[in-house]
């Protein structure tokens, strides 16, 4: 069981937390006339890397917030956790 | 009844308590402190079970965690538990146990016909024999598998044990209390660190109960019992005996199984049988020790032959002599040891050694003892069927290729050492990889990958003196890290004896002209010549020599059985062994009771039950409950000796006739609020928002980001930026967590925050023709008329003193209302309900009539909105705005979505107007065509329109805009049926909604 460093509460174990999927994912903004491919780009295609991937994460039976998690998706090493609105360096 | 193998002194077992016992019907005793394996080995009991495959005699090979063979049925207090390892499983008064896998007994066992058919179940039988032809696997091959496969019976009874979880955190977690545990957590505890010792097994310290050293100018034993007395003291540490840490995952979390009750005739009130312990260690030392690994020779596998090691055990702790005439099979020095312990009990061994001139201290004493030692001899096979009785040895040619001549000696016990495995198991499971230590012919772990650190025999260190000092440094070192203290452990003075190299060797030849087993694997029965076939069919990855062998895939892992295996693949392949590499070990180390898993988490507390707080008057009120999710709801009020399908009718038909009430505190409730609240409910629902009163509710459809609809509901705008919004039951918990996504990732600049109310206010839903009249005799002071509550309509009213919210929604499609009060008066506003209810002949109504009511009047709820459908498919198109952007409009424009002929929701109509169509049936045009019959639809809500009395249903179809009028076959092959259907509007009744704005 993964053991995460929430930015607000401190660490905290895998089950008091929800998967939300790859981070880096930008949502197109509302309005913004969007092609097939990109759309097609934000809802569905994922690269499902090997290696260190930065991914969603929401403390549901905690804080309730989205957090960024910078994690190894071969070893499961969990490098830094950032809040919503850290900007990711 | 004498115990004709207990020595008259020694061992640490309680003499004063005699516990009785009874194995296969027979009874015995053995003595407090043994084992079900001590004690039956000093009662001369040898025969203990069959083996898996060939039905062999087994008996005893370990005593312990690796044991193979004595594998039982236990029987205790009434229940029954299978595969517990006799040398595992503690003698309590009155235990019985009975041997697996032998029918009808352990002394004639049917199944032993294998043992004579051996040439047709060799390596990969599963795989070959049973292939061909296909008509034998059901009659003959699966029922003949079936009957010789498995180990014990499960029970069939419901489990009254309790089983517990509990979650721990600490510096250091200790995995076994042998040297190397005792001196690092003594160390680490001296630095104030919080320490968690774990031991598998009733007594603490591990080798040191067994071997003959001294420290600190006392035995091994007295040094370990003194430590561990002072570590319990300390109230920084956590000592635990009978447990077993099994499993090491990610992020150093390692899980414990606790034997709290195993021990004992019955657990005791208010005691767990198991606990499971989940451990967040910072370090994990891992002094998990070495088994001993056995030598390879014809018939090994024949009661009597056993680990030297475990041999010594049964002697010097439990004070039982596994045999009167012990011959030792030696490579290395241990089985000098295990010779010197029977000697000095008055029993005369004979060491055979592989090696041709050792020396060492400990052999010089086996000499001046008088022990009868044959250097360059090997036992080339036991004799005897049920018990050994004699064996066959010979010397060896230096090259260890040629046997001398063969000569038969009597015995009754075969004593193996084959030098040591370090137990790398948590090592490896925790990420490390392994490496290969020449020296001692082994694996030891290599790099750490997580926080762990292993030390003395686990890692490859089999002297004692050395074995200390690196753990007492370790534990002061790590420790220091953690807790910044350095106070200085002394690390005691240690006189052991010194051994000698001890020899590859590890296989006898086979003597010309015979053909005896030789196994490797001693629960699966896999012998040398199953290994050889694999790799004359083929097979190279070691990988795929297990699997198709089912080597080291029984129920120990392979513990004693792993490295033969590999050295043996390492010959034929002429590979050298790290080259071979080993098996991946994968958790659990030790097989772990499923109810010590599943732990508090059955039955009714497999998950939370949520209730109403109007639940006390459904259930007097003879209501008969539903699992909403979590919630429990009630389905329908049993009048009399009513059914469901009548008492929904009547409560379905009175609230078209009357008023009824319905408990809908299950529906999810969000309170939505800020400034940009309207903003945005208006980029979430499909429909506008922006211009929503003040008091007004409207209905709202969400969708996910792919265009399918996610949920709906109706949400209210109490006051200026304050919404009240409705989930359905099944959804609250993803509708929030939806908002909560948006609002803190992608639109932060919106200021709005959502919380769950769902359980603060209490709901009921009055519905029916009289439901205004009756609203009005609840809030006399407030104008409920149909002007001063419109449909849609918001009130806050004064039920006699409590404040209620008052909404003009329906779900029903009938002039209907929702209260909420605040939950903790939930009863009070049911019971006036209720109350001033009764002159309009009011009935409470339950799920199935409020589906009933919602089908008929073409309501879409979950069954449709079941994440395959958009907007369009649910008739809902009229709810998505042309004008704005909302989450997941973009999709909507898919090609797939867009379809001339994509599915909508009809109403379905059997044409014999009395057949219910079964939920989930297909509609096809033919029922007779050749299958694959194209499926044009499924009925998705059925229910018996209390409009009309007559079945009626909603189904998803495709091109359902076209279909109405249409007649279809709905086919239900689970019920068999296929009823003649046609195909009507979804708003089968009261199309133009006119009742709701009554
Ligand atoms: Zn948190």
């Amino acid at each position: 069981m993964l053991y995460i460093n929430c930015p607000h509460c401190g660490m905290r174990s895998q089950n008091e937390f929800s998967y939300g999927g790859d981070a880096s994912v930008k949502r197109p903004e509302l309005n913004k006339e969007v092609s097939d491919q990109e759309w097609d780009d934000f809802v569905y295609n994922r690269k499902s890397l090997r290696g260190k991937h930065l991914e969603l994460w929401q403390h549901i039976s905690g804080c309730r917030q989205w957090i960024k998690v910078e994690r190894d998706t071969a070893t499961h090493e969990i490098f830094r956790t950032f809040k919503a609105d850290e900007e990711v360096a | 009844m004498t115990q004709a193998f207990r020595i008259d002194n020694g061992g640490l077992v309680n003499r004063e308590k005699k516990l009785s016992f009874k194995f296969n019907g027979k009874s015995y005793f053995g003595y407090e402190g043994d084992t079900l394996a001590s004690a039956l080995l000093a009662n001369g009991v040898h025969l203990v079970g069959r083996s898996f495959k060939y039905h062999r005699p087994r008996g005893f090979f370990g005593a312990g965690v690796d044991e193979p063979y004595a594998i039982v049925q236990l029987y205790r207090n009434g229940e029954t538990e299978p595969n517990i390892k006799a040398t595992e499983q503690e003698l309590f008064e009155g235990l019985e146990a009975k041997s697996v896998n032998c029918w009808p007994s352990v002394n004639f066992d049917i199944g032993a016909i294998n043992n004579f058919l051996k040439i047709f179940l060799p390596a990969g039988f599963y795989y070959k024999t049973f292939m061909w032809p296909k008509s034998f696997w059901y009659r003959i091959y699966e029922p003949f598998i079936r009957k010789a496969a498995g180990l014990g019976v499960a029970s069939t009874k419901h489990d009254n044990e309790r089983y517990e979880h509990k979650y721990e955190y600490c510096d250091l977690l200790i995995a076994g209390s042998g040297p190397s545990g005792l001196a690092s957590a003594y160390a680490a505890a001296k630095n104030g660190a919080k320490v968690i010792l774990a031991e598998d097994k009733p007594r603490f310290g591990g080798s040191l109960l067994t071997s003959d050293v001294n420290i600190g100018n006392q035995s091994g034993k007295d040094w370990a019992e003194g430590l561990i007395t002072e570590l319990k003291t300390m109230p920084n540490v956590v000592v635990k005996n009978r447990s077993q840490i099994f499993g090491y995952y990610d992020h150093n979390m390692l899980v414990m199984s606790e034997k709290v009750s195993d021990h004992l005739p019955e657990t005791k009130k208010y005691h767990p049988n198991k606990r499971l312990w989940y451990i967040r260690a910072k370090e994990v030392l891992i002094s998990s020790g070495s088994i001993e690994r056995p030598i390879v020779f014809g018939n090994n596998d024949t009661p009597g032959v056993m680990l030297s090691s475990a041999a010594k055990e049964y002697l010097k702790v439990y004070g039982v002599l596994v045999g009167k005439k012990p011959l030792v099979f030696t490579n290395n020095d241990s089985g000098y040891e295990t010779a010197i312990e029977f000697k000095k009990h008055g029993v005369d061994p004979i060491v055979l050694d592989t090696r041709k001139n050792p020396e060492s201290e400990i052999i010089d004493e086996a000499k001046n003892l008088g022990i009868n030692i044959k250097n360059s001899y090997v036992v080339v096979a036991a004799q005897g069927y049920k018990k050994v009785k004699s064996a066959d040895i010979a010397s060896i040619s230096e090259d260890k290729k040629k046997l001398g001549k063969i000569e038969n000696i009597q015995c009754d016990c075969i004593c193996v050492s084959g030098f040591w495995t370090p137990t790398i198991h948590l090592a490896s499971q925790s990420g490390n990889k392994t490496k290969f230590k020449e020296e001692i012919d082994a694996f030891i772990p290599g790099q750490s990958k997580q926080n762990e650190t292993t030390l003395g025999a686990a890692s490859g260190i089999f002297s004692l003196e050395e074995t200390l000092k690196t753990a007492f440094t370790a534990g002061s070192e790590i420790s220091k890290k953690i807790t910044k203290k350095d106070n200085e452990v002394a690390i005691p003075n240690v006189v052991e004896k010194q051994s000698s190299q001890h020899d590859k060797f590890w296989c006898v030849p086979l003597p010309k002209g015979k053909n005896y087993k030789r196994f490797l694997d001693f629960q699966n029965d896999v012998a040398v010549s199953d290994v050889e076939i694999a790799l004359r069919e083929g097979y190279r990855s070691i990988e795929h020599v297990k699997r198709y062998t089912t080597l080291g895939m029984a129920t120990d892992q392979g513990k004693t059985s792993n490295l033969n295996g590999l050295q043996l693949v390492s010959e034929i392949e002429n590979k050298v062994v790290p080259a071979v590499g080993h098996t991946t070990f994968r958790p659990p180390y030790t097989p772990v009771s499923i109810g010590a898993i599943v732990g508090r988490e059955v039955g009714k507390h497999s998950k939370p039950t949520r209730k109403s707080p109007m639940h006390e008057w459904h259930k007097k009120n003879s209501a008969v409950f539903v699992d909403a999710g979590v919630w429990l709801r009630p389905r329908y009020y049993k009048r009399g000796n009513e059914n469901l399908f009548e008492a929904s009718k009547r409560e379905a038909k009175n609230v078209r006739t009357n008023v009824g009430v319905c408990d809908v505190t299950t529906l999810g409730k969000i309170d939505v609020k800020g400034p940009d609240a309207a903003e945005l409910l208006n980029r979430v629902y499909t429909n506008a928002w922006l211009k929503l009163p003040v008091g007004k509710a409207r209905y709202g459809v969400m969708l996910r980001e792919d265009g399918i609809v996610m949920d709906d509901g109706t949400t209210t705008r109490i006051s200026e930026n304050h919404y009240h919004m409705t989930t359905t039951t099944a959804q609250a918990a993803n509708v929030l967590s939806h908002l909560e996504y948006y609002l803190q990732l992608v639109w932060p600049e919106l200021n709005v925050n959502v919380v769950s109310t769902t359980e603060q206010w209490a709901g009921a839903a009055i519905a029916g023709p009289k439901s205004r009249d009756l609203l009005q005799k609840l809030f006399p002071n407030s104008d409920v008329s149909n002007e001063g509550l419109p449909f849609m309509g918001y009130l806050e009213g004064d039920l006699f003193g409590v404040k209620a919210r008052i909404f003009r929604i329906s779900f029903s499609g009938e002039l209907a209302y929702e209260v909420n009060v605040e939950s903790d008066y939930g009863n009070f506003m049911w019971e006036k309900i209720m109350e001033f209810g009764e002159e309009f002949n009011i009935q409470p109504y339950g799920t199935e009539a409020l589906s009933t009511l919602r089908i008929e009047m073409g309501h879409v709820a979950g069954s449709e909105l079941d994440g395959r459908t958009i907007p369009y498919d649910n008739a809902l198109e009229g709810l998505v705005s042309k004008k704005k952007d909302f989450i997941g409009k973009r999709s909507l424009k898919r090609s797939a979505f867009t379809a001339e002929d994509r599915q909508r929701i009809v109403g379905v109509v059997p044409l014999d107007k009395k057949t219910s169509i079964p939920e989930g049936s297909h509609l096809v045009k033919d029922y007779k065509a050749p299958l694959p019959n194209p499926k044009l639809g499924h009925i998705s809500a059925s229910c018996w329109s209390v409009e009309y009395d007559n079945p009626f249903s909603l189904a998803i179809l495709k091109d359902g805009k076209n279909m109405v009028g249409q007649k279809l076959f709905a086919m239900s092959p689970l019920k068999n049926k296929v009823i003649p259907v046609e195909i009507v509007s979804s708003h089968y009744v009261d199309p133009k909604g006119e009742r709701v704005r009554s």
